[in-house]
């Protein structure tokens, strides 16, 4: 499988990435770690014009924690985010994440950007922009805007990315540091897509009670999401045992899984349950 | 597109369609074809590379984005005469059968060890799960990387 023909272009500033971006009038596709789109191409599931390389673009490289969170630009690697030792106190939940991202190769080519802008279904890195409410930061010629997560995601593979946008980085909010967290996900061999997979965090008050609950499910649903009902179950209550069960089946009842050949809905959503239950027990045993 | 990078240490110049990938410009334009092509999406592993140090899917890379990096193949692992120590390590465990798979492996655990001598076995599983194998049943082959540790750490130390 040769990939189609197109016109290649590396440009070195993200302005001139966007001006491209317009004079292709969507025809043409933007090339980072090329992980997805590249065999995308093979298959001839997409025939760009045009591919925009942004391998000379290094101010997207940065990884830096500010006091208002975690900022991961566009063309931070799998890698990157593995090999950073401050990351895994500033934020253990991304981390953990996105140490299910595929195989070592790909890791070391794979960004946070393309699997933002290609919004998979069953992608960690969507998953937890929206279970941590991040906020993206978009170019195009018309100027900059930021966008929250939740109105980032519109469908499977589908984005608020317009013809001519970028993402430039993503903002995570900042992780206190007590906090109570779990990433589980199920896939039939390491590295593979999930069938499914869960992202939960919460904080603990005085009383011993779960705050500010948080769980974003993947693979079972068309675009990473909250799932709220269950947040809502949980919010205000210990971390029990009863607890996870009543949470996990609300959790179960909310997903809305794609039937496929990998597994029926109803496996998935009972793969969400039993996912939701083993999330609150690890976030729980934390300390 | 004129594209020039080095290869196995060595400079080298080419001139190839933008579409052309890294697997096959240096198997085709090049004549390395040492660097094996399987699945051809980015599965398999046997078009392993390494690129400025990192172990990449030569299949899911352009040629055109090598321009100006340093990129080692099989052949760049291989001594003038004989075996490297992970290559005897491969042949005195019997880590290949038809062998296909092998330059990959070769390639993927060479980056590895470079990077982490003291990987455990666990950690040596994990990373070669993106290399498949369909001869060996990997164990011969995860026993050749963790006993090829020692030469890795004799020049990591070597280095520092």
């Amino acid at each position: 499988m040769k990939l189609p023909e197109f016109e290649y272009l590396a440009p070195s500033t993200a302005a001139e990435v966007v001006q491209l971006l317009a004079s292709y009038g969507g025809s043409a596709k933007i090339l980072a770690g090329g992980q997805t789109l590249l065999p995308t191409m093979a298959f001839r599931l997409a025939q760009p014009a045009a591919l925009i390389d942004l391998r000379k673009l290094d101010s997207l490289r940065h990884i830096s924690i500010e006091a208002s969170g975690v900022v991961l630009g566009a063309r931070a690697r799998w890698r990157d985010i593995e090999d950073s030792r401050v990351l895994r106190a500033a934020h253990p939940l991304l981390v953990e994440a996105v140490s299910h991202v595929a195989h070592y190769q790909v890791r070391n080519r794979g960004t946070v950007g393309g699997s933002l802008a290609h919004a998979d279904p069953a992608a960690e890195m969507p998953c937890i922009a929206a279970t941590c409410e991040a906020e993206l930061r978009l170019l195009s010629p018309r100027g900059e805007r930021r966008l929250a997560a939740k109105d980032f995601f519109l469908g499977s593979l589908l984005t608020a990315l317009a013809d001519d946008e970028m993402i430039l980085d993503v903002r995570l909010p900042a992780w206190p540091g007590p906090r109570r967290w779990a990433f589980t996900e199920f896939s039939r061999r390491p590295g593979d897509f999930a069938l499914a997979g869960v992202a939960l965090y919460f904080d603990l008050d005085a009383e011993g009670r779960a705050r500010n609950v948080h769980i974003g499910v993947i693979g079972a649903c068309y675009y990473p999401q909250r799932l709220t009902g269950a947040e809502r179950i949980f919010e205000g209550q210990a971390p029990t045992p009863g607890t996870a069960s009543r949470v996990a089946d609300a959790a179960s009842r909310a997903a809305e899984p794609l039937n496929d050949q990998h597994a029926s809905a109803a496996y998935r959503k009972a793969l969400v349950g039993t996912l939701v239950e083993r999330a609150i027990a690890t976030a729980a045993a934390r300390s | 597109m004129k594209i020039r990078f080095q290869l196995n240490m060595k400079p080298v110049e080419t001139d190839v369609p933008s579409r052309t990938t890294l697997a096959d410009c240096l198997r085709h334009r090049l004549g390395y074809t040492g660097t094996h092509v399987g699945c051809e999406h980015g599965v398999c592993g046997a078009c392993t590379v390494i690129v400025d140090g990192d172990a990449v899917r030569s299949c899911l890379m352009l040629a055109v984005q090598a321009d100006g990096a340093s990129v080692t193949t099989v052949e760049g692992l291989t001594p003038d005469e004989g075996l490297s120590a992970l290559q005897a390590s491969f042949r005195r465990h019997h880590a290949l059968q038809c062998g296909f798979c092998t330059p990959g492996m070769l390639t993927t655990a060479h980056a590895l060890l470079t990077d982490e001598p003291n990987a455990d076995r666990e950690r040596i599983r994990h990373v070669l799960s993106g290399n498949l194998c369909r001869c060996t049943g990997y164990i011969d082959i995860v026993e050749a990387v963790y006993d090829a540790r020692e030469s890795y750490a004799r020049e990591d130390k070597n280095r520092s």
